[in-house]
């Protein structure tokens, strides 16, 4: 790695106030230490956040939002009562990703700024507009098999390869930050962005903001749901495709449905039209289909990864099945439910 | 990214850091990681460096009473911490740990090089109370690869401690 | 005889507690500290071409860093390619690393930076700038197809396919039930946990004591004298404990030759560690494809094999394996046509791993036994058994053992396979589609030239030296079996010292040879011990063992024992006395025995049974049980051997599923070079794995009657798998690894489409 300058700051604005293009949060490490390595990242400062006070609570508010501390660990998150009970579908989709050992380390914060796994992204002797601006995308005729199929643009076809963040999506979190000017409160939605003429930019967070918490609003989805994922191998492998349900069934009927698909897009995938078509209906599997088909409205593969899109259509309508049975998909069995 | 132009050495920062019960004070260069300073700085070369980025195991630590991938902890982050190592597993007296022993018996590696991060995670694993069935002994087994494929003899040892401690 | 039989005995590594408490000291683990230097190797980024300019103006400003070697400045070494052979190269020139400004690979060494830390040369090899040449290249096995060709010049110790028997191209034509198909294998690379590294120290006097990732102490040895120009005496080879290598370790690779040079260059000790990336720069198993057309009478009679693989090799050498020739060695035919060709890529050079050649030619030639078993309408196992040989038709040979028919019979019965139905789609439970596949393996029993030595001395502490590696394999514990057996101590009497040049010479370990091979020199030497000591035991006038031959003694319990009246017996310290000498040492060697060479054919062979688990919707596929019934002579430790198997196994299911190198052909390189995305399998993808050994005696193939077991296990199990799927889901996939989209027949077959 290039030599930075490290420092420890003692509170939040502090940590703000030192925080220029040129310098990294410190939080984990498990994505920046190892991408510093690689010579991507090359901060000329880290900011170790890991001992700052405050950011480690996971708690629930008067309107039974759950909020958790950016700092809180991957594996804390998945084990906190607060989290199974009322979100098991992000407790799920945590355990779904990297190994013990990196949830471990990994924070919530950090994960949310995972960055991708793009083989070109990773290699500094390989052009790449993500790493280097205007240096081009090889991965479009290359090796493309883990790439994006949705909402790609000429610049960059990569993904975002969090599982937590696609739970997130479904759960439609809240990202709550802190900058120069106060706190700022970004939808899931906004806050992953699509790489269009900038990949060099994977979120909206101002490179003065630091991230402290996600809030994720009440919902009724502690029995129906389910985070699917499909991968090259059954476990510690990043997804080809992956969907996470959020559903609220009342008397037969869906009355709320969330769907966000993750390992097709570079940002966690959501189509609201797609989810409305359910809503109000019964969760019959004939009509997931239509789901599968809005939701992947425009896809396009580049070759190796022209597969995703007829498993994403297969696992969506699994996955839905597996939500509205109850039959939430276990991390530990790997038969699929 | 900005690039640094300027060729130049790293910072040096101080750490203290307990290991395997003896507590060291040290003046590392910053840019160190956990996994260097314990095999090239404190001569601990029990933990191995597999592939340097979190994807092996091999350098699994259990740091403050929890797993990690010692090769992706910058050591100065860790300042007060407590490591225990495969080296810091048998007890002082030279009694091996009731896992190395079942790593022994039931021949729960070849080559032995993912052994110590094996052994560190299994370890955390019991503490964790990971092992109620094999699927999920296998499932949180998962970070630590081993590419003599011992798998299922490591399985059958952690099993049959976990057993024994009424984990199981 | 034995009173304490341990060959044959299940027992514990005797290195199992250095591995289990961090104890045993790998090439990195030497020499940490400030004496020695790190070094970080800079890699090129392009396939083809040459280097125009380097500037190592920025590396070099970095404080710490003590010098950047390139092709404009390296020391001079040996000129010729021909000082750079190995014991085991191929035919062609092998890489001779920073030699010029010509870059034959992507991934070849441009540049090594040596500094006072690790993270000091890593930094500094990224401010290295180069500009590159380049020139057209190609990396595409299936393009260059047309180009095959039979290489001019067989690699030493792969025989070649055999001329045609008979008129296969006729034979197909008449046959009334055929099957033709085309099969692919992705290139994978070894991935050992260990990375190659080499550690060299040195020593006051300028001599050189290296470590190296290296499966023979004396292939390294050899190299580095005959590069560097150096005296034997100049150069040890201390490897004792290798993590993993399976052929990766066969050839010194790059990492040897540059951390020598700047040791030598520099007089400073160097450690220099490949990084996981550069892991894939070094050797892999090639691509391989094949076309198999397999024809039959109605009964199931085989009356013709055609098989022809083609497999990539580099630019400058011509990497050979046996892919073809298995075909006919398990299946008897008339009419035979066995082929096998290269293509040259600009890729490194190929190596051998784990069982080279064989699980290529098994996956073509055992999925396509099951595909002609569906169009005869009969049970896979019956038309195996109904085509097996007793006699190797390729080398026109008798076999010196073959119990394949009895580890078939034992396999069987163990998994169940009489409950099998014949018909695809048959099973289920739940949304899984369960199938039963099964496949055969063979591969060589070879011995090679050992030495070995062993000494005794008078308190039974017994030390045995070859200078042979353990790669994991567990030669520490064979050997010390059989030095304790031979001499009735007990286990932890015995020392074995493994992997220095300063010890008796051995090859490489590799190809399965090692237990047989080493073991037997031990049993030798152990045997010129024995007859020493029971000349000494015999010294004094009044022993009780005067006149007694050796074969009428055993040792037993650290005493020599007259077996017809075992009262009159002789302690190893009162013969030790009576002999006059605190120790003896014996060397001993084994050898191949060419007479039984010219005659026999000598194989070890398994039959691999696999249930496979499919989700019918979404093509994951789970293997939840293995039972590999293997035939290889003596098994010396169940315990061991068993792990031997099982592991190859698991490379099995991994070769099936998982592994992948994948190229991007624009830029001619692998792109997946690491091992989160060239996936090898986790626990989690790992079930029960049975192994069986069905006896088989064989006094031919070794002394010891050993065969070896480590690359039989690998050798059956992918085509296995893939016959597992394809009973569960009726989908026959013919290109691995079967990922996801390939059993949903998502993903078009690369073999079709040209």
């Amino acid at each position: 790695m290039r030599p930075f300058h490290y420092e420890r700051p003692r509170g939040l604005e502090e940590a703000i106030a030192g925080k220029t293009e040129a310098a990294r949060f410190l939080g984990g490490g498990t994505n920046l230490i190892d991408l510093m390595k690689y010579d991507v990242e090359r901060p000329a400062s880290l900011l170790d956040l890991t001992r700052l006070e405050g950011l480690r609570e996971v708690e629930r508010n008067g309107e039974g939002a759950l909020r958790i501390g950016a700092l809180v660990t991957n594996a804390d998150a998945a084990a906190h009562p607060l989290v199974r009970e009322h979100h098991p579908l992000l407790a799920d989709a945590i355990l779904a990703g990297a190994t013990a050992q990196l949830r471990n380390m990994a924070t919530m914060g950090g994960n949310l700024l995972q960055r991708t796994r793009c083989y070109y992204f990773y290699d500094r002797q390989t052009p790449c507009n993500k790493r280097e601006p205007g240096t081009g995308c090889p991965a479009k005729d290359g090796v493309n098999r883990i790439h994006a199929i949705l909402g790609t643009s000429e610049h960059c076809i990569a993904t975002h390869p969090s599982d937590m963040c696609v739970a997130l999506a479904a759960l439609e979190a809240v990202v709550v930050v802190r900058g120069p000017s106060g706190e700022r409160r970004i939808r899931m939605e906004d806050f992953h962005r699509l790489p269009g003429d900038t990949p060099e930019r994977d979120t909206t967070l101002d490179a003065r903001e630091v991230v402290t918490a996600i809030e994720i609003p009440a919902g009724d989805y502690g029995r129906h749901h389910t985070y699917l994922k499909l991968r090259d191998r059954l476990s510690y492998a990043f997804a080809l495709v992956s969907v996470a349900v959020a559903m609220e069934l009342r008397e037969g009927r869906i009355s709320r449905l969330r769907v966000a698909l993750g390992g097709v897009a570079h940002k966690p995938w959501r189509v609201k039209e797609a989810e409305a078509l359910l809503e109000g209906q019964a969760p019959e599997e004939e009509c997931f289909g239509a789901v599968a088909d809005r939701l992947l409205q425009g896809a396009r593969g580049y070759g190796h990864n022209d597969f995703k899109i007829g498993l994403a259509r297969l696992a969506i309508a699994r996955a839905l099945h597996q939500a509205a049975a109850a039959a939430p998909q276990s991390h530990v069995a790997k038969r699929i439910a | 990214m900005p690039d640094d132009l300027s060729p130049r050495g790293p910072e040096t920062v101080a750490l203290s850091l307990t290991v395997n019960g003896t507590s060291h004070s040290l003046h590392i260069p910053v840019w160190t990681t956990l996994l260097d300073l314990l095999r090239e700085g404190l001569g601990l070369t029990g933990s191995k460096k597999g592939c340097d980025h979190g994807q092996c195991g091999a350098c699994t630590v259990i740091l403050d009473g929890k797993r990690v991938n010692s090769c992706l902890v910058l050591a100065a982050s860790r300042d007060g911490s407590e490591v225990r190592t495969v080296e810091g597993l048998a007890s002082p007296d030279g009694a091996l740990h009731p896992l190395q022993e079942a790593f022994i018996k039931h021949d729960a590696f070849q080559c032995g090089y993912c052994t110590p991060g094996q052994l560190c995670s299994g370890v955390a694993l019991l503490e964790e109370g990971h092992t109620r069935t094999e699927e999920e002994i296998r499932e949180w087994m998962s970070g630590n690869l081993c590419r003599c494929g011992a798998y299922p003899n490591i399985l059958a040892a952690i099993l049959e401690v976990a057993r024994k401690e009424g984990r199981a | 005889m034995m009173h304490h039989p341990l060959i044959g005995t299940p027992q514990d590594r005797v290195d199992g507690r250095a591995k289990v408490t961090g104890a045993a000291r790998y090439v990195a683990d030497f020499e940490t500290g400030a004496e020695v230097l790190h070094a970080h190797v800079l890699n090129s980024a392009i396939a083809t071409g040459r280097i125009r300019r380097i500037d190592t103006s920025r590396a070099l400003a970095v404080p710490g860093v003590v010098e950047v070697f390139t092709h404009e400045n390296r020391p001079r070494t040996a000129w010729f390619s021909s000082a750079y052979k190995d014991d085991v190269g191929p035919p062609g020139k092998p890489l001779r690393p920073l030699y010029d400004a010509s870059i034959a690979y992507s991934g070849e060494p441009v540049a090594l930076v040596v500094a006072e830390s690790y993270e000091t040369a890593r930094y500094a090899a990224n401010l290295i700038e180069v500009e590159y040449e380049a020139k057209p290249h190609e990396t595409d096995l299936l393009k260059q197809l047309p180009n095959s060709y039979v290489p001019k010049k067989r690699r030493s110790g792969i025989n070649p396919p055999p001329r045609p028997k008979g008129s296969a191209a006729s034979a197909l034509e008449n046959a009334p039930v055929k099957h033709v198909a085309r099969y692919l294998i992705a290139a994978e690379h070894h991935n050992p946990m260990e990375t190659h590294a080499t550690t060299v120290i040195r020593e006051a006097d300028g001599k050189l004591l290296i470590h190296d990732k290296i499966q023979g102490a004396y292939a390294t040895k050899h190299y580095v004298c005959s590069v560097f120009g150096l005296s034997e005496d100049a150069v040890r080879v201390v490897s004792p404990f290798i993590g993993g290598a399976f052929g990766s370790g066969l050839r010194p690779h790059y990492q040897l030759f540059l951390a020598v040079m700047a040791a030598m260059a520099l007089e400073r000790s160097v450690k220099l560690v490949l990084t996981r990336d550069q892991q894939f720069t070094i050797a892999h198993r090639p691509e391989t494809w094949n076309e198999i057309a397999l024809g039959a009478k109605p009964d199931g009679t085989l009356s013709a094999i055609r098989h022809k693989a083609v497999g990539s090799t580099s630019r400058y050498e011509d990497y050979q394996e046996a892919v073809v020739n298995w075909t006919n060695l398990l299946y008897s035919a008339p009419d035979v046509e066995l082929e096998y060709e290269l293509v040259q890529l600009d890729i490194e050079t190929p190596s051998d791993m784990r069982a080279p050649g064989a699980p290529l030619g098994a996956f073509a030639a055992e999925s396509a036994m099951d595909e002609l078993a569906e169009k005869l309408g009969v049970d896979p196992l019956a038309l195996r058994l109904h085509n097996d040989t007793q006699i190797d038709e390729v080398m026109n040979k008798y076999h010196t053992s073959k119990e394949l028919r009895a580890a078939c019979q034992l396999g069987a019965e163990r998994f169940g396979w009489r409950h099998r139905p014949l018909a695809p789609r048959s099973m289920r439970q739940g949304r899984e589609l369960i199938g039963w596949g099964l496949a055969f393996g063979a591969w060589e029993a070879q011995m090679q030239k050992h030495a070995a030595r062993v000494m005794l001395d008078a308190e039974g502490h017994c030390t045995v030296g070859v200078a042979t590696a353990d790669l994991g394999t567990g030669t520490y514990t064979i050997l010390a079996q059989i030095a304790a057996e031979a001499l009735g101590l007990s286990m932890n009497k015995v020392t074995v010292l493994l992997g220095d040049s300063a010890l008796p010479q051995a090859p490489v370990s590799g190809g399965s040879w090692t237990a047989a091979s080493a073991g037997s020199a031990v049993h030798d030497a152990c045997a010129r011990l024995k007859a020493e000591l029971l000349l000494a035991a015999q010294t004094r006038n009044d022993s009780p063992l005067v006149g007694a031959k050796l074969e009428e003694v055993m040792f037993d319990r650290e005493r020599i024992v007259l077996m017809r009246d075992p009262m009159r017996a002789v302690s190893l310290q009162a013969a030790f006395a009576a002999g006059g000498r605190p120790r003896i040492v014996a060397d001993g060697q084994a050898g191949p025995d060419q007479l039984t060479q010219l005659r026999y054919s000598s194989h070890t062979h398994s039959a691999v049974f696999v249930e496979a688990r499919v989700d019918e919707e979404l093509g994951q596929v789970r293997v939840t049980r293995v039972v590999s019934a293997v035939a290889a002579g003596r098994i010396l430790n169940p315990k061991t051997a068993r792990s031997q198997v099982v592991g190859g196994v698991v490379w099995g299911i991994g070769m099936a599923l998982h592994e992948e190198a994948m190229p991007d052909h624009n830029l001619g390189r692998w792109m997946n070079h690491n091992i989160a995305e060239y996936h090898i399998p986790v626990h989690a993808d790992i079930h029960e794995i049975d192994v069986i050994f069905a006896e088989e005696k064989d006094l031919l193939t070794s002394p010891l009657g050993v065969k070896g077991l480590g690359e039989i296990g690998i050798v059956g199990t992918a085509a296995a798998v893939a016959n597992a799927v394809w009973h569960a889901t009726g989908r026959r996939v013919r290109e691995l690894p079967m990922t996801i989209d390939k059993v949903l027949g998502l993903t078009p077959a690369r073999t079709e489409a040209r």
